[in-house]
């Protein structure tokens, strides 16, 4: 699917990168840990999260994730949102909380990759 | 890239959102030399909760990469408490971070598993109360 068919999944709206929605993305991964998300290294991915500051910029970084989406409204600083402008990333936000956001973009047809593969 | 290049950076100890700016620039510059994403992610990964680590445990350090055509050498030196047990300290989900830290995203003891997982090579050198070394290579 594409950025723009997860925002739509999620009735969620952009923060950051709107010019950049139809990006593909494969697989996902859900966290507030950032080393659990850490561990997970896929392409094309998305990154949702809870957690609102700037390591989670710096962790989608890393991992060249494509897209954030922040889970129960939240929405970082205008400093963090900055940041991922900087790096090019999609963040968006959604009302939905994290289980259902990850089950409606599974359900969707979005997979976590092989299980245990990184790299 | 025929010659070796160093990157050196000093990780300040002090403030917590700042930590990952090394890492970040590692990252510019090894894309700028044309090294493989592949490659490039792994040194970042492992480069960055390296890093993350010398601010929540260890009071900053000093961090030298090396750069040449064949290998990336992370070197991570830190004036810290030292790791009394390196065995457990490695295990998946042992950590001694305080709870500040876990809200802040980061204390799920992955880090050195992940450095682990991510890295060719890893090797730490530590002395209680005088800090610790750690060495990671990725080859290209
Ligand atoms: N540079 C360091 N100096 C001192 N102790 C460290 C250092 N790096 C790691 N440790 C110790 O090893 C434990 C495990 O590290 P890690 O796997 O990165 O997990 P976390 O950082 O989430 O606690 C830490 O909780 C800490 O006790
Ligand atoms: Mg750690």
């Amino acid at each position: 699917m594409t950025v723009r068919d997860a925002m739509g999944i999620l009735d969620a709206t952009v923060l950051v990168g709107e010019d950049n929605l139809d990006q593909e993305v494969r697989s996902a991964c859900g966290s507030d840990m950032m080393s659990d998300v850490l561990a997970f290294s896929k392409d094309h991915s998305i990154l949702l999260t809870g957690l609102c500051n700037p390591q989670v910029i710096r962790t989608a970084e890393m991992l060249d994730i494509v897209c954030i989406i922040f889970v129960r409204g939240k929405r970082p600083d205008d400093a963090v949102l900055d940041m991922a402008r900087d790096r090019d990333l999609v963040v968006l936000s959604t009302q939905h909380r994290m289980f259902s956001s990850c089950g409606l973009l599974y359900k969707a047809g979005l997979g976590a990759g092989a299980f245990g593969g990184a790299l | 890239m025929a010659e070796a290049i160093r990157l050196t950076y000093e990780i300040s100890p002090d403030d917590f959102t700042r930590a990952g700016e090394a890492s970040s620039d590692v990252k510019k510059k090894l894309r700028s030399l044309g090294v493989s994403p592949d490659a490039i992610r792994k040194v970042a990964i492992a480069m960055y909760e390296g890093e993350i680590n010398m601010v929540i445990h260890a009071e900053g350090g000093i961090i030298t990469v090396d750069i040449s055509p064949d290998k990336i050498v992370m070197i991570l030196a830190d004036k810290g408490p030292g790791i009394p047990d390196i065995e457990q300290a490695m295990q998946a989900g042992w950590s001694t971070a305080p709870n500040e830290i876990r809200s802040l995203g980061f204390g799920a003891g992955m880090g050195l598993p992940n450095m682990k997982k991510y890295t060719d090579e890893m090797t730490i050198d530590t002395v209680i109360g005088k800090g610790t070394t750690i060495t990671m290579v990725v080859k290209i």
